[in-house]
């Protein structure tokens, strides 16, 4: 059975038809990309998927649980955690805390202990501390902990927005433009880390990027979409030579 | 960079508590023995109100990052409810009243403030700026018009319960609460929806019941604060909490930087007393008054505070290299 399911999902926002009957399947422990022209509708699938849009229509099956109309909070506890286009840190906050916050909802203690600081506190504490810590190490962001957000350079940052997303212990990972704005070296570093990722926590992927030598260095399989229609899926070798892909993209 | 050593578990609990001991001891010299003129020592009490409100205040203004504006109407809440209570318990020993009646005013502030928060929280910045402000407004309309609260009369002969060890000990137990909530899970998920709730959001926090948490713990402390000032003052009315008491709240939390946590209490302290340092300045004291904090503004969110630092540093440095020249 598929991981995530989605079926004849579309949204109007008023006149526009943003994202028009997609549909997608999506197997445990793959890498899929999701590409297209710019407003061709992926980042709407994404907060479709997550919740911060309501579809007009379709339905959203993650693992057997119906996900329209839940809210984002709700869809993060179902198991799906995400990245942002524009880098969405809560940049007043260490790096540490950052991914402190998403484990929020593994190690919990109640709102008397926070305020006076006794009885699980500190155990509680220490081992949130402990796992974003390890979080961090697969990131090479540990040394940084203690730094503010806002004070990371460019690329540590949209580390630390996967970091954070992972340590929420999601089954499926939603990757936006994770290598927007990256040089070569620093792409080619972060594929790495996808895939390592991927092996490493067992997690499904489900990425949205522009740079096509990412795309077909680590997808395993691409949905193309084009004015919030789908225009093709399958194989990135297949997908990436299909003349209305490159149609598409290019024009005639 | 120079950063402090950080202090951690036992020493750093040593150290505050020795800080605190410390600070109680002056206070209790300065006014035991009058080490200051009556006017300056009328004003500890108030000083120590101020604190617990501009605290409590910036939990909602500096850690959630919402603007409110009815902080005297919770102050006004705890004020009246305390008041009526130890006027109309009797049989308890004294202190018990007191701190029953202060507890169950920062009750019903709290509740109030759930009240409120549920419908009002959904609302962000000036939206929510406004309608706080409203409540405020209509709390002490009902307090103006309720026989039960002396109507525009107010409430009058309140046991002169608080003192200046009562305030400081509720002052230090505001600060510290608000210090160790900062740095735990519920914290972390309140500054989370200041920094970026989208984010906060989508990382699973419930962010409207987070909001609603921090309101109502902020109007619990604004409660027991108007608990203190009603046995302070021992003369409550409405005007005492009108909306310019929630605006001058408001101007120690931004003043002081929001957010910081000692930011909020200097201000508190500082803006306490300049009024009254002003007092010689007789017409133009306002004016000095208004002055004073257009310039501490300028100078705190400017950065010039920052650059001064810089040069004084540089200097240092230069000399330094002078000095070795020679």
């Amino acid at each position: 059975m598929a991981l995530l399911e989605v079926k004849n999902l579309g949204i109007s926002f008023g006149g526009l038809r943003a994202v028009d009957g997609v549909n997608l399947e999506i197997k445990e422990g793959q890498l899929y990309g999701l590409i297209g022209p710019n407003g061709a509708g992926k980042t709407t699938i994404f907060n479709l998927l997550t919740g911060v849009y309501r579809p007009t229509d379709g339905t959203i099956t993650l693992d057997g649980v119906a996900l329209v109309g839940k809210k984002p909070e709700q869809i993060c506890h179902a198991g799906i955690a995400r990245t942002f286009q524009n880098i969405r840190l809560f940049k007043k906050m260490t790096v540490l805390d950052n991914v402190k916050l998403a484990l929020h909802d593994q190690v919990k203690y109640s709102l008397a202990e926070s305020i006076f600081h006794v009885f699980g506190f500190k155990k509680a504490e220490a081992e949130m501390d402990a796992r974003a810590m390890e979080i961090l190490k697969v990131f090479e962001l540990d040394g940084q902990a203690d730094f503010l957000a806002s004070n990371l350079p460019y690329g540590k940052q949209r580390k630390l927005e996967i970091a954070r997303a992972l340590a929420t212990n999601p089954k499926l990972l939603l990757l936006d433009e994770p290598a927007a704005g990256m040089n070569p070296n620093e792409t080619e570093e972060l594929m790495k880390t996808i895939r390592f990722v991927r092996d490493h926590y067992k997690i499904t992927i489900l990425l949205i990027e522009h740079d096509m030598k990412l795309v077909a260095g680590i997808c395993e399989e691409l949905f193309v979409l084009n004015f919030g229609t789908e225009l093709a899926h399958g194989e990135p070798s297949a997908v990436l030579n299909n003349p209305e892909v490159i149609k598409a993209y290019l024009g005639n | 960079m120079n950063r402090k050593k950080k202090l951690s578990g036992k020493s750093l609990i040593l150290f505050r508590a020795a800080v605190i001991v410390v600070l109680y001891a002056l206070i209790a010299c300065v006014v035991e023995f009058k080490l200051l003129n009556r006017m300056m020592l009328s004003l500890v009490i108030p000083v120590g109100i101020n604190i617990i409100l501009a605290v409590s205040l910036n939990i909602t203004v500096g850690f959630l990052g919402e603007l409110s504006l009815g902080h005297a109407g919770f102050m006004a809440l705890g004020a009246y409810t305390s008041a009526l209570i130890t006027l109309n318990v009797t049989g308890l020993p004294k202190l018990l009243t007191f701190i029953l009646s202060m507890l169950l005013g920062g009750i019903v502030a709290a509740f109030f403030g759930i009240l409120i928060g549920m419908p009002v929280l959904r609302l962000r910045g000036d939206y929510l700026a406004i309608v706080t402000l409203g409540f405020g407004e209509i709390i002490r309309g009902v307090i103006n018009v309720l026989p039960i609260t002396g109507q525009a009369m107010g409430i009058s002969r309140i046991p002169k319960y608080s003192t200046y060890t009562i305030v400081f000990i509720v002052a230090v137990i505001t600060i510290l609460i608000s210090m160790n909530l900062l740095k735990s899970r519920h914290g972390r998920a309140i500054c989370a929806i200041r920094d970026n709730y989208i984010a906060a959001e989508a990382m699973g926090v419930p962010i409207t019941r987070y909001k609603i948490m921090a309101f109502s713990i902020a109007a619990f402390f604004a409660g027991i604060a108007g608990a203190l000032y009603a046995h302070n003052v021992t003369f409550i009315k409405p005007t005492d909490f009108d909306y310019n008491k929630s605006i001058d709240i408001l101007v120690y939390v931004v003043l002081g930087g929001m957010g910081s946590i000692k930011g909020s209490v200097i201000a508190a302290v500082v803006l306490t007393l300049l009024p009254n340092f002003l007092r010689s300045a007789d017409d133009l004291r306002m004016v000095l008054y208004a002055l004073a904090l257009i310039v501490i503004m300028i100078v705190n969110a400017g950065g010039y505070k920052d650059r001064f630092l810089e040069k004084y540093r540089e200097k240092k440095i230069r000399r330094k290299a002078e000095k070795e020249a020679q």
